[in-house]
């Protein structure tokens, strides 16, 4: 173990793999296997593609019946299994937001320093893997700046692997790089992140299941209510298709939403390659004022 | 940007197995020191559809401090344990349990019931989930919220928390099934993120 790890990240609370409740398949025969499963995750790709694509037709089937376009993912979405038991199964209570949900909370400059931005510094040596600069701007729904707001990303390294315990892909762990970065959105919410191209890694959901490569993603917003985890993707993945999470946005405009643009203008010479990504968030309910729109809300600036 | 246009947003993601090294942070779980003048506990353990304690979730609280004042005050980050910012972060441990010490929220309005806003996360839960949870005290305010009085009583109960002998809060969480904790939407235009979701079909 490298000693320029910080070990208390390997001791974070435990998690279960994620098959491990994985629901058993409800109302389908149990169809020949044509290999020895290895571990739980025994159900081959294709009767997850199967699964994929019959929900994928359902769906174009109803968008040409009319249907509105599905702009989030589906909480219930059975291929991807752990969703199984944890999405609910009533409606989602419309309520309006009340005043603490109107506001979020506020993150200044002094809680977030400049170089966490930069996941290629945070040790002593350069990581390993493709070099990136990832930048866009945040905006609420109404195309107003997020200014002022917390972003916080998490990935694995250039070889698919994450610093954690339970993540037990035989990959190698590199010395250095963390794959943790935060920063503060700009007056004109604009980000920047440098960082390292993540690798594909499996993930147990069913037999050869492999994420596409992906950069997580938290933002805050100008309102409790605009509250999002996301991730970004890379432009031209061949595991797409695949892919249980990336597919449980069943809408096609909506998914393209989370894939990245290759930007020539971002890219560094002799450096790093350059992706462009905007998130827009919800729609804000409240009146702004004329200091949060320039986004000097944090007191820090006092 | 023409600010008349509304732009679609982002889709969400699942927070993922892997944020155990990204999100948790020193403190991020005490809004003021714990065993700090008028400090309470709140906690609960967050279940699957089966009854079964959810080991990979995480929980975040955004409220008022016990005044009723939004204080949109940074310093949630690095917690010099003094200053009040109103927001928390808690990852549920093996058992499921999540642990905040926080305040008892105040009114942010004369005659609101006060509450406690919640977002969830967790691994195979595709999109964040918002909800509140109610101080049990003052029938009258909770009879007066818009909110508590628009649900029948089984699925009102599930956003009140239960008063502990220490004086500090217990309230769990319930993806699916029996009791089911109430999550909300709160965009209010055209379709509900719930038919969304596909939880109307099912």
């Amino acid at each position: 173990m490298p000693e320029d790890i910080n070990l208390e990240i390997f001791n974070a609370d435990p998690i279960t793999e994620d098959v491990s409740d994985a629901a058993p398949q409800a109302g389908t025969e149990a169809a020949p296997k044509t290999y020895a499963p290895l571990d739980a995750a025994a159900e081959s790709q294709a009767d997850l593609s199967a699964e994929m694509k019959s929900i994928g037709e359902a769906y174009a089937k109803a968008l040409k019946d009319g249907a509105p376009a599905e702009i989030q993912p589906r909480l219930d979405y059975a291929p991807y299994r752990s969703s199984v038991l944890r999405h609910p199964t009533k409606d989602l209570h419309h309520a309006d937001p009340e005043t603490i949900e109107l506001y979020s909370p506020a993150f200044g400059h002094m809680d977030v320093h400049a170089l966490e931005s930069d996941l290629t510094i945070q040790h002593n040596g350069e990581p390993l893997g493709e070099r990136i600069i990832v930048s866009g701007r945040v905006l609420d729904g109404d195309g107003r700046p997020v200014a002022g707001q917390l972003v916080e990303i998490w990935q694995a390294n250039s070889a698919g692997r994450y610093i954690h315990k339970r993540d037990q892909h035989p990959a190698p762990l590199d010395p250095n790089f963390t794959g943790v970065g935060r920063c503060i959105t700009g007056a004109d919410g604009s980000y920047s992140f440098t960082t390292i191209k993540p690798g594909a890694y499996p993930w147990k959901n069913h037999l050869n299941a492999w994420r596409p490569a992906h950069i997580h993603f938290s933002l805050f917003g100008q309102e409790f209510t605009q509250r999002i985890v996301t991730q970004m993707y890379f432009p031209g993945d061949q595991l797409f298709p695949l892919d249980p999470i990336y597919q449980s946005i069943v809408d096609q405009d909506a998914r393209d939403r989370l894939v990245a643009t290759y930007d020539h203008d971002l890219t560094r010479p002799e450096w790093a390659i350059g992706y462009n990504w905007d998130i827009v968030l919800t729609g804000s309910k409240r009146t702004w004022t004329e200091n949060e729109a320039f986004g000097t809300a944090g007191d820090d600036s006092e | 940007m023409n600010n008349t246009t509304k732009l679609t947003p982002t889709p969400g993601q699942t927070v993922g197995p892997f944020y155990g090294y990204a999100l948790p942070y020193e403190k991020d779980r005490e809004l003021l020191a714990p065993g700090s003048p008028g400090s309470i506990r709140l906690q609960g353990t967050v279940y699957d559809g089966a009854g079964h304690p959810i080991p990979d979730a995480i929980l975040e609280i955004w409220q008022p401090d016990s005044d009723g004042n939004v204080v949109h005050r940074t310093g949630s980050l690095v917690r010099d344990g003094y200053t009040f910012t109103g927001f928390g972060r808690s990852a549920v441990g093996n058992t499921g349990v999540y642990t905040f010490t926080t305040v008892n929220p105040g009114p942010t309005e004369p005659g609101a019931a006060p509450f406690i806003s919640v977002a969830v996360f967790a691994r195979g839960l595709m999109n964040r989930l918002f909800t509140r949870v109610y101080l049990p005290e003052n029938e009258e305010a909770l009879a007066a919220d818009p909110l508590l009085s628009s649900l029948d009583p089984e699925r009102r109960s599930t956003l009140i928390a239960r008063r502990d002998a220490d004086g500090g809060l217990t309230w769990d969480i319930r993806l699916q099934g029996e009791g089911e904790t109430v999550f909300l939407d709160f965009e209010g235009s055209g379709r509900p993120e719930g038919a969304a979701s596909g939880g109307a079909a099912q």
